[in-house]
């Protein structure tokens, strides 16, 4: 309850109050983002209308629309883009998620044409624009109202030429033209922020001190403010990634807050540099760019998740909003005076001069660069200049007392930044499609591109090194070199320093991606298992089924939600853990709910949505094994020995002993191998497996005789004594194979009569998979974001490096059925990967993907079945 | 041969030429200039088949790889990035990449600006 004001009311106590003034400012503002959002919503109802008017347009015409009801109802206009808002709330998380999306590789491959444009473009434009329109005052053409001298008109023009990065993205985004060019005009606008800044103040001043007193120092003051308010706004933001990345290396154990910390110094770096009068922009867009890399390593993946969805609904709710108050506060009639003069004058000369500049320019920078700008890349950059908010803003806070003209301005303003964003935003795509402007292609990214791409920087590094010519190779290696040695030894945890491999990365990400479509094809023919679960609907029906589906249906109430995939796995005992194991996988609990949490510090996974996700795993990957080829690559034998001695096994699900131990479990079922896979990080820190989720026990059902010979389970596999179960009839999944734990590099024999062929990286990018949240939760379609750019944000983001391993408990103790098939299970031993990351089988080349006829049913079918048995 | 002489540094050097688009169109009936893209892709080519044998077998790769990577990848992982690598851009099933299908793997890539510098400008 909002504390009231105003005398109780006579009547007594009222049950109601209409208490609008106390909740009237938040509510407006939830009010506005709403209309806007609301808005967003029906302008993409329409697919015609989006496809050819960018979003932005019609967000002006919204606010127009909506800036003119409130007019004729208010009779004045309220609502305003203030700058002060803009300045402080609706900028930064733009820049920022610019920044930090930022693809730095080609920003800086680019840097010389950014800086070249941002700065002397900038400069050119503004006062070559000043200049002709007090040229063109003083030829008398404007209204004798206008007030206004030379260093009014320079002022004007200094706000009135900077490309704007709101409009720039907005019309961009939608446009796609190839990364070169993209990254060129992107760049000059957010860098183009300092010279901004400078000029404005600068000229500010003068016509504060009037034309007649500035005196020469005054101008080489303003030179030299430029280079400090570009430097140290540079600076700033170089000291807050630094902070930024230092700090995230420590929030291991606050998981929770670790986003926070990413907006907060970011926006303190913004706050900071305002403070100081620099260019805060450039603060934000080094905050983000510098520490995206260490900060991507050091957090954990459901924050990197965070941080990349919160950083993209704020910027774009900041645009929609600028761009329908942009339109709301042009219908405030009060606050501008018409001048046809001045506003065509203006239009024409920023065309032509940004024209003109880009041309010189560019003339200039061909010689300079190795794939030199064409004229189809010029035109595009003339014509992708546009003004935008930052201008409006500008130019609203005026001093009207020290600038007589500012009606006049605030008018033109308007205009041109509605004609750039509205005219040239329309005719944008057109002209690109014409001109035959290339086009970006995002296509998937290939290990060999990788690979080879690193190759060449390394070639053309050693080249320059022969040649003795310090290039942009040469620097760039040397930063490489430093970066590996210092920085990140600094800014990055243990953990992640120890992995960081772009190529690996790459790899990893495309096996995940592999995994989930071939999961995605098995789906469907698992289906075909008519199975009869004791409770669930059948399933037959669900030919469709890709595993996002299962994910998504909740059926008996129990919801293998992968999202919360984060077990913390600690030393336990291995038998009660292997106990457990078995139990939970193979009874049927029907009408799971999920406890709720309550614990605002900590989203522990709780061990229902564990034990949920365990035995999806196992079913799963019973599920693959049950194609895999016969020959499999053992080449690897001897790494995949590494036992988790050292330190980690972790034993799945000691979570909750909770009551399950009291069923009544026939023990005389026959035994089946508890495989535990636990990925772990190193050896050192348990803790730090949440990043490494991967974990599920994996049962291997069915040990037949010829089969179990304990395959020596090395050393460290803690054979498990403890009674395993196994499931009682085979079923279809369970007729076949081996079961190679995970990279069984070891010993996998596998059954001869597997004819299909899955590739050995299957499994283990299923299990990394498993682990990925989003990666599974997220229907694969969604490559393509928004801003995708090709390094940017791959579809499946960093995954934890999980390593699988499968720790195999062998339970030697029990008989097995004699209805196993002989051909049965060859036990497989993988041995549990010690330290080791990431087991990876080396594929079999040969082999080729054939018909993915995967079975995979949705796991609870076996588990339900074998509950039926039981 | 231990020893390079000028020419051989220059033809090796003439290879990182920056492409210029005017001679696209000059020397069609001549030989192919050095620093054309596919001039380009065979040194990187032959950076990778030591042995000469105008494959790029997995243990080339492997070396090449081994060299590139960091030291806290395994060789095992090494050796499934390789074959994964292999895989990806083998089209005829032998297990190694020719020049074609590194070639082919490559058609993406923006070899001009990759493998060019630009000296004595």
């Amino acid at each position: 309850p909002v504390a009231t004001s105003g005398p109780p009311s006579p009547a007594g106590a009222e049950l109601l109050r209409w208490q609008w003034r106390e909740v009237q400012a938040p509510c407006l503002v939830a009010a506005w983002i709403l209309v806007a959002s609301l808005a967003k919503i029906v302008f993409h109802l329409s697919r015609k209308v989006t496809s050819v008017v960018p979003e932005s347009c019609l967000l002006i015409l919204l606010g127009l629309g909506l800036g003119g009801i409130v007019l004729a109802v208010a009779k004045k206009a309220e609502y305003q883009l203030e700058p002060n808002m803009f300045f402080l709330f609706l900028l930064p998380p733009i820049v920022l998620d610019s920044g930090y999306f930022m693809p730095s590789r080609l920003f800086f491959d680019n840097i010389g044409a950014i800086l070249t444009y941002a700065v002397v473009g900038t400069l050119w434009n503004s006062f070559a624009t000043g200049i002709a329109l007090w040229g063109l005052h003083r030829a008398g053409l404007m209204d004798p109202g206008v007030e206004a001298g030379l260093m009014d008109f320079l002022l004007f023009g200094s706000l009135i030429s900077a490309v704007d990065p709101v409009a720039v993205l907005a019309v961009f985004e939608e446009v796609h033209v190839n990364e070169t060019l993209f990254i060129i005009v992107f760049g000059e606008s957010l860098l183009n922020d300092a010279v901004t800044v400078v000029l404005y103040k600068v000229f500010n001043s003068f016509v504060e001190l009037g034309p007649a007193h500035i005196r020469a120092t005054d101008y080489v003051k303003g030179v030299a403010s430029f280079f400090l308010v570009s430097l140290g706004g540079t600076a700033v933001g170089l000291l807050f990634a630094f902070l930024l990345a230092l700090i995230t290396r420590f929030t291991k154990r606050v998981r929770i807050i670790e986003p926070l910390f990413i907006f907060l110094l970011a926006y303190v770096a913004y706050l900071a540099a305002e403070m100081v009068s620099l260019s805060s922009i450039l603060a934000v867009t080094f905050c983000g760019i510098c520490c995206k890399k260490y900060v991507e390593a050091n957090i954990s993946q459901k924050s990197r998740t965070t941080v990349k969805y919160t950083m993209k609904t704020l910027a774009s709710s900041s645009e929609t909003i600028i761009f329908m108050f942009l339109g709301i506060s042009a219908v405030d009639t009060s606050k501008w005076t018409w001048d046809t003069a001045l506003v065509l004058g203006t239009l024409f000369f920023i065309l032509l001069f940004r024209a003109v500049g880009v041309v010189l320019q560019t003339c200039v920078l061909n010689h300079f660069r190795l794939i030199p700008l064409d004229r189809i890349d010029q035109v595009v950059m003339s014509y992708g200049g546009l003004r935008g908010a930052v201008a409006f803003a500008l130019v609203i806070l005026l001093d009207r007392e020290k600038v007589k003209a500012k009606d006049y301005f605030v008018a033109t303003t308007i205009v041109v930044v509605f004609f750039t964003v509205i005219v040239q935003g329309l005719t944008i795509k057109p002209l690109v499609t014409w001109l035959k402007v290339k086009r970006s292609d995002h296509h998937k990214p290939t290990l060999n591109e990788e690979l080879h791409e690193h190759a060449f920087d390394h070639i053309l590094a050693a080249v320059e090194d022969i040649v003795g010519h310090h290039g942009y190779h040469y620097w760039r290696d040397k930063w490489e070199q430093f970066d590996k040695k210092y920085l990140s030894q600094l800014l990055m945890r243990k953990s992640a320093y120890r992995l960081r491999d772009e190529i690996w990365d790459v790899y990893y990400k495309l096996n995940i991606r592999d995994a989930i479509s071939f999961v995605d094809q098995g789906g469907r023919v698992l289906s075909a298992a008519k199975l009869a679960l004791p409770s669930m609907p059948s399933r037959t029906s669900m030919s469709e089924s890709s595993v996002t589906n299962l994910l998504r249906e909740s059926g008996s109430g129990a919801c293998l939600d992968l999202q919360v995939i984060d077990t913390v796995r600690s030393r336990r005992d291995k038998e009660d853990a292997a106990m457990h194991h078995v139990l939970r996988g193979s009874l049927y609990k029907p009408r799971r709910r999920y406890k709720a949490s309550y614990s605002r510090h900590f989203i522990s996974p709780d061990n229902q949505e564990r034990q949920d996700k365990e035995i999806f795993r196992q079913n799963m990957k019973r599920r693959l094994e049950t194609f895999k080829s016969t020959k499999h690559n053992v080449c690897s034998s001897k790494s995949k020995a590494r036992l988790k001695e050292k330190g980690k096994k972790k034993a799945m699900s000691n979570k909750a002993p909770n009551g399950k131990m009291h069923r009544n479990v026939p023990w005389q079922e026959a035994a089946s191998v508890l495989v535990m896979v636990s990925s772990e990080e190193e050896e050192s820190d348990s803790s730090e497996t949440e990043k490494e989720d991967d974990e599920g026990i994996v049962f291997i059902a069915r040990a037949t005789d010829e089969v179990l010979q304990e395959k020596a389970t090395p050393g460290s596999l803690d054979v498990c004594p403890s009674p395993c179960i196994i499931p009682p009839s085979p079923t279809l999944a369970e007729k076949e194979l081996p079961w190679k734990g995970d990279q069984a590099d070891l010993a996998v024999y596998v059954s001869s009569e597997t004819t299909k062929i899955v590739p050995v990286d299957m499994q283990k990018a299923w299990n990394q998979s498993i682990s990925s949240l989003e990666s599974i939760a997220s229907p694969p379609g969604v490559e393509s974001g928004p801003q995708h750019r090709r390094f940017a944000c791959p579809v499946l983001e960093e995954q934890p490096q999980s390593a699988s391993q499968v720790t195999l408990e062998h339970s030697s103790c029990f008989q097995f059925p004699s209805h196993v098939p002989a051909s049965g299970r060859s036990q497989s031993d993988s041995s549990p990967d010690g330290a080791e990351q990431q087991e990876l089988q080396p594929l079999m080349a040969t082999e080729e993907q054939q018909g993915r006829v995967l079975p995979t049913t949705e796991p609870r079918w076996l588990m339900f079945n074998r509950a039926s048995h039981l | 041969e231990d020893q390079v002489n000028f020419r051989g540094f220059m033809r090796t050097l003439a290879h990182f030429r920056p492409i210029e688009d005017n001679e696209k169109s000059k020397d069609h009936n001549g030989p192919e200039p050095l620093n054309s893209r596919s001039n380009k892709l065979h040194f990187a080519f032959r950076l990778y088949d030591l042995d000469k044998d105008d494959k790029i077998s997995r243990d080339e790769l492997l070396q090449v790889l081994r060299m590139m990577v960091g030291v806290n990848i395994s060789d095992e992982q090494l050796g499934s990035i390789a074959d994964r690598t292999i895989q990806e851009a083998d089209q005829d099933g032998d297990s190694a990449i020719s020049f074609a299908e590194f070639v082919k793997v490559l058609e993406k890539v923006d070899v001009e600006q990759k493998m060019s510098i630009r000296f004595l400008h």
